[in-house]
């Protein structure tokens, strides 16, 4: 028989239309299903929104595949008759990138020429920006998932919009947990591309050679195990917007590739000669000094120009101020109604000890702190001995914020209630441990930082049982 | 001693871990032989019901279809080792997972051929 991917379309003009390349040109999610609901077929739009493709899809059930809500308890299909009418259900899918996207379904039985019920089409609509404009949704020192009303966080909602009309690439730089992830999404749904697929790619989770042929596709026969063509993630994001997250990460091989399509739009998928123009917008994100990577020849230059055309700054949580009070409270009614807890808030003490904290893994840290608390209590108020331990406790649990910039306070100790109930000895060993990791294990270094000798240093990590 | 749950949907893993109502807590001893197996129904389905589930049955591995991005990162920040995007019989996948083989996104269901295909 002959593959899916062969079949055509006959009668419409002189010569056959091949069938996928028809579906592929809707921009609406599409699948065919046989009449026992599986995959016959699934159009890129959909492959963009559910994260699989039409070899991984074809023969599988729909519902693991789209895995909406309405697959498990509602499933129009199993009403439906030759006679029916098609049904629209609103509901949510949850996609291979782990996000769950409200889509307005409609289901409708294909029929053969004698009226009998052959397979079924279902349409799935991305309906995220539609929701997004719903004004019931806004909420005040807010855009998208995104929560502040520090300066910082106010000029970032003012540009954010603006950026969100243009196509111009973008770099979103960021410790990590400031929310580059979110920044990018609320880019896209406030863009025109909203109603087509958001792409997001890790470069750092892959490696080279998977990500290359992730990124741009292949052609069947390419390499050994490529049993068919893959359209990649440049193509699937046609119309939308490709995420590439951790950009530092990327192998320098690959960063030419990028730079050409940045510069000519054209995918060449690995194996093929023939080129595929697409419409995409890139947003890149990294956690990494990318000025300082191509200084040490490791990121090339040329493509950090082509990504720097918006360059957006993202401000670590310490850097704040009253953004940490209202992300707490923020949370906290969030898990509080989640988890339906009698929680109040938190009591004075518990309260000094987050705003002192200084939060390495920033605003997704604090998120987990809160969610945390909340599983723990279970009185009014989150109390200290409801948070985690390392809050009150020395030693920082994670090591030092993932940020690569030299801070300009390399050694500042934050003050506050909690810092001043350490004992000396514990304060000279938080400082020791900081200058060690900022001298990257090296002791002169780290010295230096301190302003001791290296025998006062060599002498006090000995006291301290820090040598070994 | 290492402690697995599988999110079920009949016999398969959930295609959702947030809409699953019935778990395979299976206990698998250093020779990879599974000790002890449990199948727990849920009174509703609840991604966080289950979190918690994970933590208090203090499980090592969860193995589920698709899940929301903060719930992975919720028990990945709890050192639990999440294998998602799961498509198989549970039997299946469990078999993998004792061999090691098993990966997020594996599709270890038997795929139907289409009508007229040589091997229906």
């Amino acid at each position: 028989m002959t593959p899916i991917s062969a079949a055509n379309i006959l009668g419409l003009f002189n010569l056959p239309v091949p069938l996928p390349f028809l579906l592929d040109e809707i921009p609406l999610g599409l699948a065919v299903l046989d009449a026992e609901r599986r995959i016959v077929l699934v159009n890129r739009a959909l492959e963009g929104l559910t994260g699989f493709v039409q070899q991984e899809a074809e023969g599988i059930p729909c519902s693991y595949i789209l895995r909406n809500k309405n697959c498990f308890d509602n499933c129009p299909f199993l009403q439906m008759r030759a006679a029916s009418e098609p049904v629209v259900q609103e509901g949510d899918i949850i996609n291979r990138d782990r996000q769950k996207i409200p889509v307005r379904v409609t289901f409708a039985p294909l029929r053969n020429a004698e009226g009998k019920v052959v397979g079924y089409l279902e349409a799935v609509e991305d309906v995220r920006a539609l929701r997004a404009m719903d004004s019931s949704n806004r909420k005040p020192y807010s855009f998208g998932h995104l929560v502040g009303k520090s300066p910082q966080m106010e000029r970032l909602f003012q540009v954010l919009p603006i950026i969100a009309q243009s196509d111009s690439s973008v770099l979103i730089t960021g410790e990590t947990g400031t929310g580059k992830d979110f920044v990018a999404e609320a880019i896209h749904q406030a863009s025109p591309r909203a109603r087509d697929a958001f792409i997001k790619v890790n470069c750092g989770a892959l490696p080279e050679t998977l990500l290359e042929s992730e990124l741009f596709g292949h052609q069947k026969g390419a390499f050994t195990g490529a049993v068919e063509n893959k359209p990649g993630r440049f193509r699937l994001a046609h119309n939308g917007t490709l995420y590439l997250t951790e950009i530092g990460d990327l192998p320098l091989s690959l960063q030419v590739k990028i730079l050409t399509f940045l510069d000519d739009k054209v995918v060449y998928p690995l194996g093929s000669t023939k080129g595929f123009q697409v419409n995409v917008r890139v947003i890149a994100a990294t956690h990494r000094n990318l000025e300082r990577m191509v200084h040490e020849g490791r990121f090339r230059e040329d493509l950090l120009f082509r990504l720097n055309v918006v360059r957006l700054q993202l401000p670590a949580l310490r850097e704040r101020g009253d953004d940490i009070r209202l992300l707490l409270d923020h949370f906290l009614h969030t898990y509080v109604s989640q988890f339906q807890k009698p929680v109040q808030g938190f009591s004075p003490k518990a309260l000094q000890v987050l705003l002192d904290y200084s939060y390495p893994g920033n605003v997704r840290e604090l998120k987990n702190i809160v969610e945390y608390a909340l599983n723990i209590c279970q009185e009014d108020l989150i109390l200290p001995k409801h948070l985690p331990a390392y809050l009150t406790e020395s030693r920082p649990p994670y090591g030092e914020p993932a940020r690569e910039e030299p801070s300009p306070s390399v050694l500042a100790v934050p003050v506050g209630d909690r810092e001043e109930s350490l004992d000396w000895a514990a304060m000279e060993r938080k400082m020791i441990l900081e200058a060690m990791v900022k001298a990257k294990g090296r002791r002169s270094k780290a010295a230096e930082l301190l302003g001791w000798g290296r025998s006062t240093l060599w002498r006090k990590m000995k006291q301290y049982g820090m040598d070994s | 001693m290492k402690k697995i749950l599988i999110s079920l949907y009949g016999n398969d893993v959930a295609p959702r871990f947030d809409l699953a109502t019935e778990v395979l807590i299976a206990s698998m001893g250093e020779d990879g032989q599974v000790v002890d197996e449990k199948i727990l129904v849920l009174p509703q389905a609840s991604a966080e019901k289950l979190c918690h589930m994970v933590l208090t049955e203090d499980v090592q591995t969860v193995i589920c279809g698709g899940i929301e991005e903060e719930y992975y990162q919720y028990l990945v920040w709890k050192r639990v080792e999440v294998l998602d995007s799961v498509i198989g019989p549970a039997n299946v996948v469990m078999d993998h997972y004792r061999q090691g083989t098993l990966q997020s996104g594996d599709i270890l269901l038997k795929r139907r051929q289409r009508e007229g295909d040589e091997n229906s």
